[in-house]
């Protein structure tokens, strides 16, 4: 099993859900945070001086998912996240020991 | 008072009210999301204190009686011997000029924004209502200012000026806060608190006729224009200068061009309001960069805004006093066939302001300092006033 966490930009987040849906995940987490990696952030100007906001506004969705379907669920993620432009952000894929439903009990792959 | 006079002063009164907590928003959307209730309980707490304060001894000290030269007394205290015999004017009054008094310590608040204790700012409201508005008020009210033919409609030198002056003192005393400046947490809280302001202001303004007359109307139509020129003036000079015109921009040239206006609300006519609102906007999105060059830390322009406007619109009286307009018995203005004597008034009213204003508000925070001490820790800066001084969260991120 296999946790995939991934940044996009947060108008994409529609796009996002709708393709993983579409690839048959059942459930996703998502969380707004700020961030920059090559995108430079941007500057604002208040009654003359000018603040260098450095952080950008982003989405993380994060997805529990088995071994198998993690190459089309990583595709399926960077299909819909891209713009092509600068900020398009990342996906990284890390393993998970354990996993539990809390209302069954359930574990491992039934829990997905 | 005939009784549509008494009418609108009484609506006037409470539009007035209503500016304190139009202040509150317009100052804690531009402060951090963690002290914008500090924020707004600095200006809550003044319309809370003040009332009292002005009804025991406020009223009595700065009006009663009228033509005393310095200070009034005590004849009025808690209004003695005012009742609703006759048409009740008096009590309308007295609640009326009550709400200027409320609102004006509460123009400082935005200076001291982030660092000050709650208890040293409650103690200082009613101590420099006493000691810096009553005085003031009383010299331009019927007192030896006045007296000497300067004019203050409405509260430029009583109020802003006065108020400007003091913000400047009490930040030098203070000391920069250590996070040094941050953009606003809401815009659309400056932006609300910007339009009860100018919604309130034309009961400032205009209710400060004490009569429902022509006068009272062509202020109104000064408020009007002053606010809407000097906003204008604000944001294209900042989208020239800056790049881009913003509702900040907007907002504060709005309120700077209210505060130019105030003292000239009811002794100008025609174009005039308009040229002191394009002078007010222009000037004062000049004005608020002094802080960065002099080094005082005056969080939210109070100075820039509320001191500069008022000098502005209070020096410009000299030019533009039209008392025919009016059928008025007071100067004419430079551009009306007077001759500088209303303008050297002008500026002595409001260094006599500004001097005692200065030395008394530094002095009511250096004994605060010496003595409860007026900042608070530095770990308290840090995490945020709202928590420190109030145990209270305004944006509880998951309820």
């Amino acid at each position: 099993m296999k946790l995939i966490t991934a940044i996009v930009k947060p108008f994409k987040l529609d796009d996002v859900k709708d393709a993983l849906k579409a690839a048959g995940v059942q459930g996703i987490t998502v969380s707004e945070v700020r961030g920059f990696g090559r995108q430079g952030g941007h500057s604002e100007t208040y009654r003359g001086a000018e603040y260098k906001i450095d952080f950008v506004p982003k989405v993380r969705l994060e997805l529990v998912v088995d071994d198998s379907a993690v190459d089309g669920v990583v595709n399926a993620i960077k299909a819909a996240a891209s713009t092509g432009k600068i900020g398009d952000g990342k996906i990284w894929v890390t393993g998970i020991d354990r996993i539990v439903r809390i209302r069954t009990g359930e574990e491992g792959s039934d829990a997905i | 008072m005939d009784s549509g006079s008494l009418a609108w002063v009484l609506v006037s009164a409470a539009l007035v009210l209503f500016m304190t907590p139009g202040l509150a928003f317009f100052y804690g959307g531009m402060d951090r999301s963690r002290n914008v209730l500090n924020m707004l309980m600095m200006n809550f707490y003044c319309v809370l204190i003040v009332p009292i304060v002005w009804v025991a001894v406020g009223y009595s000290l700065s009006q009663v009686p009228f033509e005393n030269d310095f200070i009034g007394g005590f004849d009025s205290f808690f209004l003695k011997d005012i009742t609703v015999a006759g048409d009740g004017s008096t009590l309308a009054i007295v609640a009326f000029l009550g709400m200027f008094a409320a609102i004006t310590p509460a123009l400082i608040s935005g200076a001291v924004a982030d660092r000050m204790k709650f208890s040293a700012w409650a103690i200082f409201v009613p101590v420099w209502s006493l000691l810096v508005y009553v005085p003031v008020f009383k010299w331009v009210y019927g007192g030896w200012l006045g007296q000497r033919g300067s004019l203050d409609f409405a509260g430029g030198t009583a109020i802003h000026v006065n108020a400007g002056i003091a913000a400047l003192a009490a930040v030098m005393v203070l000391g920069k806060r250590k996070g040094g400046a941050q953009p606003p947490h809401s815009m659309p809280l400056v932006m609300i608190g910007t339009g009860i302001l100018w919604f309130g202001w034309f009961g400032f303004n205009a209710g400060s006729a004490l009569a429902a007359n022509g006068q009272a109307a062509q202020a109104f139509m000064n408020t009007f224009l002053a606010a809407a020129a000097a906003g204008l003036a604000w944001v294209i000079v900042e989208w020239l200068r800056d790049g881009h015109p913003t509702n900040l921009g907007a907002a504060s040239g709005i309120v700077a061009g209210l505060v130019a206006i105030t003292p000239a609300a009811g002794y100008v006519s025609g174009p005039a309001p308009i040229f002191i609102g394009l002078a007010a906007g222009v000037v004062c999105c000049y004005a608020v960069r002094l802080k960065s060059k002099f080094g005082y830390d005056d969080a939210l322009d109070v100075v820039g805004v509320h001191f500069v406007g008022g000098i502005v619109g209070s020096l410009l009286i000299g030019f533009f006093a039209n008392p025919s307009f009016f059928e008025g018995s007071f100067d004419e203005g430079i551009f009306y066939g007077g001759g500088a004597g209303l303008l050297l008034e002008q500026a002595l009213a409001n260094g006599a302001a500004i001097v005692w204003s200065f030395v008394l508000t530094f002095a009511i925070m250096v004994a605060l300092k010496k003595t409860i001490g007026v900042r608070v820790s530095e770990e308290e800066e840090s995490t945020g006033l709202d928590l420190s001084e109030h145990g209270e969260t305004a944006y509880r991120g998951l309820a």
